[in-house]
């Protein structure tokens, strides 16, 4: 077993004795007797920290990750580089182990690098104020339309069926404890075809680019808001915005996403953060931390968090989110990959993308079997259709290492043999070829297949 | 931005034109022109204005930052409700495995099974700890599972047909709960605490009406102490068919020695950052799964991790992990994927490394150290100033009054807080739990020595004594850290919140 | 921030530690010393509408500090007339002068007789020991 305990014989019976206690059970005298256990808790005895080593590498051993087969998975998040310098900073103990800043006196590292972030997520997004992160991308979703609904207080949301699932499947579990109903736009050849908005409206929701990796066009939607006196917000990648129009520029009021791109790891879906920014009038409004900047009694720079009367520990009931603890680790992370890539960096690393992305979009289409799911602009992600049920090809292809991307049948019925394709800056010509080469492979295979057993 | 000295330049100061650290690979494939990939109207007129800097730069600066910070791994951070406890180094060398870091959460449960049978097994360790047979791991922080929770509440009763509107919370509840309750769409009705620091069972039973929905309670609560009524309240809650939902940032106090499901609750939250180890990170990540009773289970949110018998299509092996999606009255989703699953991995590890005797023992000492702690701080000197709100036995944690402080010695909690800075503590809890006047929330955990526990008594009766000498060097503390008390209300008049560009 | 407690003796006082300036069928409202000092510091303060109705006893507005959030509550009835715009950019001023530049709101009252009901300042003074 192991133990973080130091607590000797001695010193229990040192510290019992200053108590005025004999044993360390009295201290338990006040729960009542039917309550105790009477045995121990059945769990397998504790390991020593080599045999839990041993357990976690032989569970890790049964994944295949991203090292293990040539992944063009994205829906969300993606196989991107993670440079080295991320982590000789973040596990540093004066980043990894402190509480949340209370105490801004001892915590200038961790509220400076907040402000930071704050300042680099207010860049992406074309809006004015940040907060220094959410939870992740879909419950960020769900948090603006809390705010949308403060805001405005009306009933209804709008939500373009281009939203990651995920995203629309949260809002909607929120939505029905604040008894607000939620709508869904449809697409039209793969971008949003917003309908008629009445006044009951609270916002429309989009996502930049969509979930099938078709570029929409922002300001007509924001537009429409507007005029029905909704607010807009917006789900957006944040690597596509280093060449995309941002969402503050198009109109939106809010603007919010995925941030594991931005320096963390896939890690099976989490841990990661969600970016939040909006108008300087929904400031107030906003959920979760905000670090400001102000002076020291002795006239020195400094942070402190602010804006504290918006959250939960002092308007309680009140408050614009109940939100605690958020993920101020990986924000850092996030900051400090986007220094990492800097204002040249992020656009290169983007237009890298944009050109793979169309060669990859180009020799697929030309694939036998395969069609474009729509023409729309993309960035880095497409989608196409396969005339073979796509989960068999998967598996073929899979078998001989390769992950062609998502099936987009099991969340959208319309396109049964859809699929998604993600890439990244580490998916180069020679794996989109082997790509392009083991997708029509297979295909073929299946359709011989299927011919044979027809 | 005000005016910086070269150490506390932002990063954005640091920016020139021309460096940079990240070099994008050579373009590989045909180049098409822009305009034609993406039309002129769709793109950004200028790009983000990122800084621009390189590496040894970056990593200077952050460096510089981490050191105005002070850490867990440096000094006692005695916060009441947070469980600072010692972080395991283990752990980030099992979650940074490529197997765990790098799978993508779409990938085919078939080839995730490491991961699914991992979160299966840290499930059911869980459900053990709680006392409560089903756990999802969805929600990302102690306040996510609150929010879990009253929504399966609301789920709950709408099945059978009830419309309920109100939600029950202490006077002594940590913020969250009661906001929690307003996201979810209920009213909050605040239920008084007796002079004994407990829920007071007359006002909870006068309160207690046919249109509560749930009680939302921490046990032990707030004040560090454990409910001797719990039995009692259980009873009053079940009988107008409300459930009674557990906050578990107090667990630390009663691993293997009581468990929340025998006590009654419906639902239990976890905070894994509290009592599992989970870094606190500066404010996150941490993960916040609940444990529920057979009546809450079929609303439990989507998907879930389950076992199955194995057959011949999935795999070797005597089980099969999965994730369940067909759950139709689910309450649906409160993010994407499946979780923190990083967070997951540390967790578990910790409780491999612990077992049951382990586990126990954490409680016994973090019980031990909070009273050894209250013993030493009730010795003269210090008790007339800040004397123990309740005068009894507590659990992991306990509230000091600095309200005899104030009077005698014209300082007040705020102002210890701030001297304590200057002796390489982190303070404790300020100015919660709200009814204690000048509230002082004190929790050593079980990973600290005996010997810090006395130096942290010392410190405090030593700054005492000097306040009665002289109070003004307290109420100008702190004088050694990176700044000193900093101006809160500009900053919250005309905040700043990111350097104009 | 006001020195030394006050609580001027021309104006009426309501429990919850708002004052009124009654002149008329018009009144001025505004929080007392006592109000402004357990808040601490003001950061803020969100204008009510011009032409909102308040109700005597019911919470018209909030007030900010840095660490609280404060209820203020209508010590009678009526329409509000104008707002203190000069509280948007120097919200402290309701610190540094809570009974003159710190007012809240002007009001046309609709029930002038509740005035029966407030306390004059030695009666509020009195209440607070």
């Amino acid at each position: 077993m192991t133990s973080y305990v130091s607590a000797t014989e001695q010193d229990r019976r040192e510290m019992l004795a200053a108590i005025g206690v004999e044993s360390i059970d009295e201290l338990f005298a006040g729960i009542p007797a039917a309550l105790r256990l009477s045995g121990a808790l059945a769990l397998d005895r504790g390991l020593s920290e080599q045999e839990v080593y041993d357990e976690l590498r032989a569970l890790a051993a049964r994944n295949t990750s991203t090292e293990e087969e040539l992944s063009f998975l994205g829906a969300g998040m993606y196989d991107h580089y993670v440079p080295a310098l991320i982590d000789s900073i973040i596990l540093r103990s004066e980043f990894l182990t402190p509480y949340t800043p209370y105490q801004p006196e001892i915590s200038q590292g961790g509220l400076q690098a907040m402000f930071e972030y704050q300042t680099a997520i207010s860049e992406l997004t074309g809006l004015p104020i940040s907060n220094a992160s959410v939870y992740e991308g879909p419950s960020a979703v769900g948090a603006a339309g809390y705010v949308a609904k403060l805001h405005n207080g009306r009933k209804r949301f709008v939500v373009s069926r281009g939203v990651h699932p995920h995203s629309r499947e949260t809002l909607a579990t929120l939505a029905h404890g604040w008894e607000m109903e939620v709508v869904e736009a449809p697409l039209s050849d793969g971008v949003t075809a917003l309908p008629e908005l009445g006044e009951d409206v609270s916002a429309v929701i989009v996502q930049q680019p969509n979930f099938l990796g078709a570029v929409e066009q922002l300001e007509p939607l924001a537009s429409a808001a507007r005029e029905a006196g909704a607010l807009t917000i917006c789900a957006c990648d944040p690597l596509p915005l280093a060449l995309l129009n941002p969402p503050g520029e198009c109109g939106a009021d809010i603007a919010v996403g995925e941030g594991q791109t931005l320096g963390n790891r896939l890690d099976f879906g989490g841990p990661s953060f969600g970016f939040f920014a909006c108008t300087e009038e929904l400031m107030r409004r906003m959920p979760g931390r905000i670090a400001g900047e102000t002076r020291d009694v002795d006239g020195k720079r400094g942070f402190v968090l602010t804006l504290q009367t918006r959250e939960q520990h002092i308007r309680r009931e009140r408050a614009t989110s109940n939100i605690c603890t958020s993920q101020a680790l990986n924000a850092l992370a996030g900051v400090i990959y986007l220094s990492w890539l800097g204002r040249r960096g992020i656009v290169e690393l983007a237009e890298l993308m944009l050109q793979r992305t169309a060669y990859a979009r180009e020799r697929l289409a030309a694939l036998e079997g395969v069609t474009l799911l729509h023409e729309q602009p993309v960035v880095r992600e497409f989608a196409v259709e396969l005339e073979a049920p796509v989960e068999r090809v998967l598996h073929r292809c899979r078998e001989r290492g390769v992950n062609p991307g998502y099936a987009l049948g099991r969340e959208y019925a319309e396109y049964p043999n859809g699929l998604l394709v993600a890439i990244t800056e580490r998916r180069t010509k020679a794996e989109i070829d082997l790509l392009a080469d083991t997708l029509e492979a297979a295909i073929a295979a299946e359709r011989s297949a299927v011919g044979a057993r027809a | 931005m005000i005016g910086a000295a070269d150490d506390q330049l932002t990063i954005f100061e640091r920016s020139r034109e021309g460096r940079r650290a990240f070099v994008a690979p050579a373009l590989d494939v045909p180049e098409r022109p822009l305009d034609e990939l993406l039309p002129a109207h769709l793109r950004r007129a200028e790009p983000p204005k990122l800084p621009e800097v390189a590496e040894p730069e970056i990593v200077r600066h952050y460096n510089r930052l981490s050191k105005r910070n002070f850490d867990l791994d440096t000094g006692f951070y005695p916060l009441g409700s947070c469980t600072m406890k010692h972080n395991p180094k283990l752990h980030e060398r099992v979650a940074a495995l490529p197997g765990h870091a790098k799978l993508h959460p779409f990938q085919d449960p078939a080839h995730a099974q490491g991961a699914l049978e991992l979160m299966w097994r840290l499930q059911s360790a869980l459900s053990e700890i709680a006392g409560l047979p089903h756990v999802s791991l969805q929600p990302s922080a102690g306040s996510h599972g609150e929010l879990a929770g009253v929504l399966l509440t609301r789920a709950y009763h709408e099945d059978r047909g009830e419309h309920r509107t109100k939600v029950l919370t202490p006077d002594t509840a940590h913020g969250t709960n009661p906001a929690t309750v307003t996201m979810a769409g209920y009213e909050v009705v605040k239920v008084g605490t007796d002079e004994q620091g407990n829920v007071d069972l007359d006002d909870l039973r006068s309160k207690t009406t046919d249109d509560v929905a749930c009680l939302m309670l921490t046990n032990p609560s707030t004040v560090g102490l454990f409910e001797p009524g719990i039995e009692e309240i259980a009873k009053i809650m079940h009988g107008v068919g409300a459930t009674l939902y557990y906050d578990g940032a107090n667990l630390n106090a009663i691993m293997g020695i009581c468990r929340p499901g025998d006590m009654g609750f419906d639902i239990v939250h976890f905070n894994l950052h509290k009592s599992f180890t989970q870094p606190h990170g500066g404010g996150g990540p941490g993960a916040g799964p609940i444990a529920v009773s057979d009546r809450i289970e079929p609303y439990l949110p989507r998907p879930q991790v389950v076992r199955r018998s194995a057959s011949a299509g999935n795999g070797g092996g005597e089980h099969y992990y999965d994730l369940d999606y067909d759950r139709p009255k689910s309450i649906g989703r409160l993010r994407g994927f499946q979780g923190n699953y990083g967070v997951f991995v540390r967790s578990y590890a910790y409780i491999r490394s612990l077992g049951a005797e382990g586990l126990r023992e954490v409680s016994e000492v973090a019980v031990l150290n909070a009273n050894y702690l209250l013993a030493l701080l009730r010795e003269a000197g210090v008790a007339e100033y800040l004397p123990a709100a309740y005068d009894r036995i507590c659990m992991h944690e306990f509230v000091l009054s600095g309200a005899p402080m104030k009077r005698e010695l014209g300082i007040k909690t705020l102002d210890l807080a701030k001297r304590l800075l200057d002796h390489g503590v982190h303070p404790p809890t300020v100015y919660f739990p709200l009814i204690v006047d000048e509230a002082l929330l004190i929790e050593p955990t079980e990973t600290e020595t005996k010997e810090t526990l006395d130096h942290f008594a010392q410190i405090v009766a030593e700054i005492l004594r000097e306040a009665r000498e002289d109070p003004e060097i307290a109420r100008n503390a702190p004088y050694t850290t990176p700044v000193r008390r900093l101006d809160e209300a500009t900053a919250a008049r005309h905040p700043v919140v990111r350097q104009p560009l | 921030m006001a020195a030394d407690p006050s609580y001027p003796d021309d104006l009426l006082y309501h429990s919850e530690h708002d004052w009124a300036r009654v002149d008329g069928d018009s009144a001025t409202f505004g929080i007392t010393w006592y109000a402004q000092d357990a808040l601490g510091e003001v950061v803020f303060f969100q204008l009510p509408d011009v032409g909102a109705t308040v109700k005597k006893d019911d919470t018209y507005a909030e007030v900010e500090s840095v660490k609280a959030v404060s209820d203020v509550v209508a010590p009678l009835s009526g329409e509000i007339v104008e707002v203190n715009e000069a509280l948007g950019d120097a919200p402290e001023t309701i610190n540094e002068d809570p009974y003159g530049a710190g007012w809240l709101v002007k009001v046309k009252l609709s029930e002038p007789d509740e005035t029966s009901s407030l306390m004059d300042a030695a009666s509020y003074e009195g209440s607070l020991s």
